[in-house]
Formats: C-alpha cells, sequence, structure tokens
C-alpha cells in the first residue's frame, strides 16, 4: 500500500506536466476573474472565497482523468487488481497520492491567490482550513467519477459532467465557511457539516469506486 | 405466483401490453379531465389572480420528477442484487421521462414566477435542488450512452443512481442551509391540516392521477422498446456469426 502510494507519488512527480498543472490552472483561473468581472476591489472582496473555492475544484477536476487512465491503458491497473491489495484499497490510494499532488499544492498556494483577488484578512486562515478540510473529499469523489468513466474512450467530458453534480455539497459548505470568515461571521456550523462530509466520503466512497471499478476490470 | 415473474421479458412484455392500453386511456382520460376543470371551471385566486392555475402542471411533473428518480433507485437496487435485465432497462427508459418532468416543472415555475415573483429564476433552495437533480438525470442519461458492453452499462449506471441518490439528498439539504427560500410550502401533504383550498385541490389531485398514468405508460413503453432492441441486436449479432458459416456450406 505505501509502495503503490509512493509509486503513485513518484509518478506524478517525474512525468512533468501533471504535477503544478493544476497549480497553474488555478491561478490562471483566478487571475482571469479580475478580467471578467471587473478590478474593483470592494467586489473582488466580496466574490474572492467563492472564486478561490471555484478554482480549487475546477483544478482539482482537471487532474482526475489521469488519475486511473494511464494506469488502465498500460495494464497497471490490472496488475494491481491481481495483487493481495483489495481494489477499494488501492482506489483510496490512489486518490491518496490525487490529493498529496494536486489538492495540498492548491491548499497552500490559496492564500497567495487570495492576495490577487483582496480577499478580506480575516477570511486567510479559515480559507485554508476549509480547503484543506473539503479537498480530500474532492479527490476521493473525483477518484470515483474516474473509476466510472475509466473505460471510456476520451470520457474527459463525461467525467466533468458526473463529478460536479457530486460536488455541490463540498463547494456549498466549504466556500460558505470560507465567505463567513470573510465577512467576520462565526465559520464553525458549515466547517463542521464539510468535516462530516469529508469523513463519510473517505469512509464510504472507496466501496463505491472499487465495485466499479471492479465491473470496469471484469 | 410471485412478482418476480416478471423477471423473465417475455412475460414481462406480455404483461405490459395488456396493461398499457389501459394505462394510456386511464392518463388521457384524467389529464383531460383534470386540466379542464382545473383551467375552466375553477375560480382565480384572491391574490394570484389566473396564474394559480399552473399549479395543475407544476406540482404534478415536479411529484413525478422525484418520483421518477426513485424508481431507477428501486429499479438499480433490484439490478444489483437480482440481476434482472428488465429491471435494469426500466431504469434506462425513466431516465429521459425524469428529465421531461424536471424539466415542465422548472419551466412551468419560470413562467408563474414572473409575474408572481418578479422574476424567471430565483436561487432558492427548491428551485435550487431541482437544477441540481437535472444535471444528476444528465450525467446518468450520459453514462448509459457513453458504455457499449449492456451489462457493464448497467452496472456502472446503477452504482451512479445508488451514489447520486445520496448526493442529491444531501445537496438538498446542503443548498437549504445556503440561502433563504422563496418558494412556499408543500402544496400536499398526508398529515398536515392545510392544503390548498378544496376547489383547487381535486382537480389537482386528478392530474397528479394523470401523471403517474402517463409516467407508468411511457415507461412501460419505453421498457418494452429496450427489450425489443436488445433482442433485435442478439439477433443480428446471432446472424453476422452465422453467416461465414453458410459461406462455407454454400
Amino acid at each position: 500500500m505505501r509502495a503503490l502510494f509512493f509509486r503513485d507519488l513518484a509518478l506524478a512527480l517525474r512525468a512533468g506536466g501533471g504535477f503544478g498543472l493544476g497549480l497553474a490552472f488555478f491561478l490562471i483561473v483566478v487571475v482571469l476573474v479580475p478580467f471578467s468581472v471587473g478590478p474593483q476591489s470592494a467586489l473582488l472582496t466580496q466574490i474572492a472565497p467563492g472564486v478561490l473555492w471555484l478554482g480549487a475544484l475546477l483544478a482539482c477536476l482537471l487532474s482526475l482523468d489521469r488519475l486511473l487512465a494511464v494506469d488502465w491503458e498500460d495494464g497497471a491497473l490490472d496488475l494491481l487488481a491481481t495483487s493481495p491489495l483489495p481494489l477499494e484499497g488501492i482506489v483510496a490510494v490512489k486518490a491518496a497520492a490525487h490529493w498529496v499532488t494536486t489538492g495540498l499544492p492548491l491548499v497552500l498556494a490559496a492564500p497567495v491567490l487570495g492576495v490577487l483577488l483582496n480577499l478580506a484578512p480575516s477570511g486567510y486562515g479559515v480559507l485554508v482550513f476549509s480547503l484543506a478540510l473539503g479537498t480530500p473529499a474532492l479527490s476521493m469523489i473525483g477518484a470515483f467519477g474516474a473509476a466510472l468513466t475509466v473505460g471510456i474512450k476520451r470520457g474527459g467530458l463525461l467525467l466533468s459532467l458526473l463529478v460536479l453534480p457530486l460536488y455541490v455539497p463540498t463547494l456549498i459548505f466549504g466556500a460558505e465557511a470560507a465567505r463567513r470568515a470573510a465577512e467576520g461571521l462565526d465559520p464553525v456550523t458549515p466547517l463542521l457539516l464539510l468535516a462530516g462530509i469529508t469523513l463519510a466520503v473517505l469512509a464510504a466512497m472507496p466501496f463505491a469506486a472499487g465495485a466499479v471499478l471492479r465491473v470496469n476490470l471484469r | 405466483m410471485s412478482l418476480w415473474e416478471y423477471a423473465n421479458p417475455v412475460k414481462f412484455l406480455r404483461l405490459s401490453e395488456r396493461v398499457q392500453p389501459w394505462l394510456w386511456w386511464g392518463a388521457g382520460i384524467c389529464l383531460v379531465v383534470g386540466l379542464v376543470w382545473g383551467f375552466f371551471f375553477t375560480p382565480d385566486d384572491f391574490r394570484q389572480g389566473s396564474t394559480v392555475k399552473i399549479i395543475y402542471l407544476h406540482v404534478p411533473s415536479a411529484l413525478m420528477a422525484i418520483n421518477a428518480w426513485f424508481m431507477m433507485l428501486v429499479a438499480s437496487l433490484i439490478w444489483i442484487v437480482r440481476r434482472h435485465h428488465v429491471s435494469a432497462l426500466a431504469a434506462r427508459a425513466a431516465a429521459p421521462v425524469g428529465i421531461v418532468m424536471t424539466l415542465i416543472a422548472l419551466f412551468t415555475g419560470a413562467i408563474w414566477g414572473q409575474p408572481m415573483w418578479g422574476t424567471w429564476w430565483a436561487w432558492d433552495p427548491r428551485l435550487t435542488s431541482f437544477l441540481i437533480l437535472f444535471l444528476f438525470y444528465l450525467g446518468y442519461v450520459a453514462l448509459w450512452e457513453a458504455i457499449e458492453d449492456p451489462d457493464t452499462a448497467a452496472d456502472l449506471t446503477s452504482i451512479l443512481c445508488l451514489v447520486g441518490t445520496v448526493f442529491a439528498v444531501l445537496s438538498r439539504y446542503a443548498v437549504l442551509f445556503w440561502n433563504q427560500g422563496l418558494h412556499q410550502g408543500a402544496s400536499l401533504s398526508l398529515d398536515k391540516e392545510e392544503n390548498v383550498a378544496d376547489v383547487f385541490y381535486f382537480p389537482l389531485l386528478v392530474c397528479i392521477g394523470g401523471f403517474v398514468l402517463l409516467f407508468l405508460a411511457l415507461v412501460l413503453y419505453r421498457t418494452g422498446t429496450e427489450i425489443r432492441v436488445r433482442r433485435t441486436r442478439a439477433l443480428m449479432a446471432r446472424e453476422t456469426r452465422g453467416a461465414p458459416l453458410q459461406a462455407e456450406e454454400a
């Protein structure tokens, strides 16, 4: 399990293009927002938490189609399936590697991009915390979507169509927590709900993803 | 004699063909009676004027949009547990009907909302969760369309239906948390004293009955079509596999 985790990390780091691409995408989305809505800092302050959450979510989505597809194409997934590790575990480990290579950099970059969007000073801590809480759920749900579409050629668009509605609750609570903190309100309730969603997703989703993968490998 | 007997496509088709005329006629009569009664023989509302009458399309279609998803959920569960092909095909057949019902509910709501709320659309929890339900339907149908092998497609879509149900319910409550409501409470409920006034209530019940029958008829019809499509495909596959053999014989 650990070997698989480090293998995925190493592949993501060395392959070039995979790692950091999500981060660059996040940056570009955030840079494009002032161009589209105008540079008034009051307006940007108001929408900053939501835009940062949306950007992180889209950046997370962008890298999902490579999550399982690479191993599917070269047959590594078949080998992994015959290993003693259950498929549920394999999916969970791959989601964890995806989070470390995509989610974690997004969390760390968010405050810097918050400066670009003139985020209110009270919002930074909770924004980072809510992203750190929410992105593991995004990775795990995404792994389920990737497992669903792994056998489909050019399933990228379908993957987004399937995964984005599933992201709705996470986005609502995450962005709500960041928004409340930025406006000086108490963000504890949405944070607790967000943590609940993440824990439930981490506990239950590997089984759904494993079942789906088993069907696809049949 | 058990319900599972109808997992046999032949028996299912025989039953569905015997029931369908009744359903079509029942749906037609209920809808005509309910809509005519509702549109022309009920008074205008004190405040809403004649716009209140859109309730006869809006409430039944919204009800069926949700019930169609539940039907798909049950059918998916039956497919996962007992692996009856008819069940998977019924779930597939119900999805587009559910999409249309969702669209009818959204559009009639918009038409009513424009004069009453002063806006076509508001990010109200009910409206938003319906839009999300619509997205779930789209994803479900798209996944069916994308996969060639029918059994794989049935397996994957039924798991998506289960997961989607959990997240649709979750979204419903998340959305409640996210924004305050503009939409009125439920028009009908079993445990509430106060429903819509009786003049509107009875034609509404007839309309709901009509929509339920129409939904059942459509789903049975479409399931029958799906079964026949699959049978045709199997026959054609057998033909093409048989062709070289015949050539050798000749």
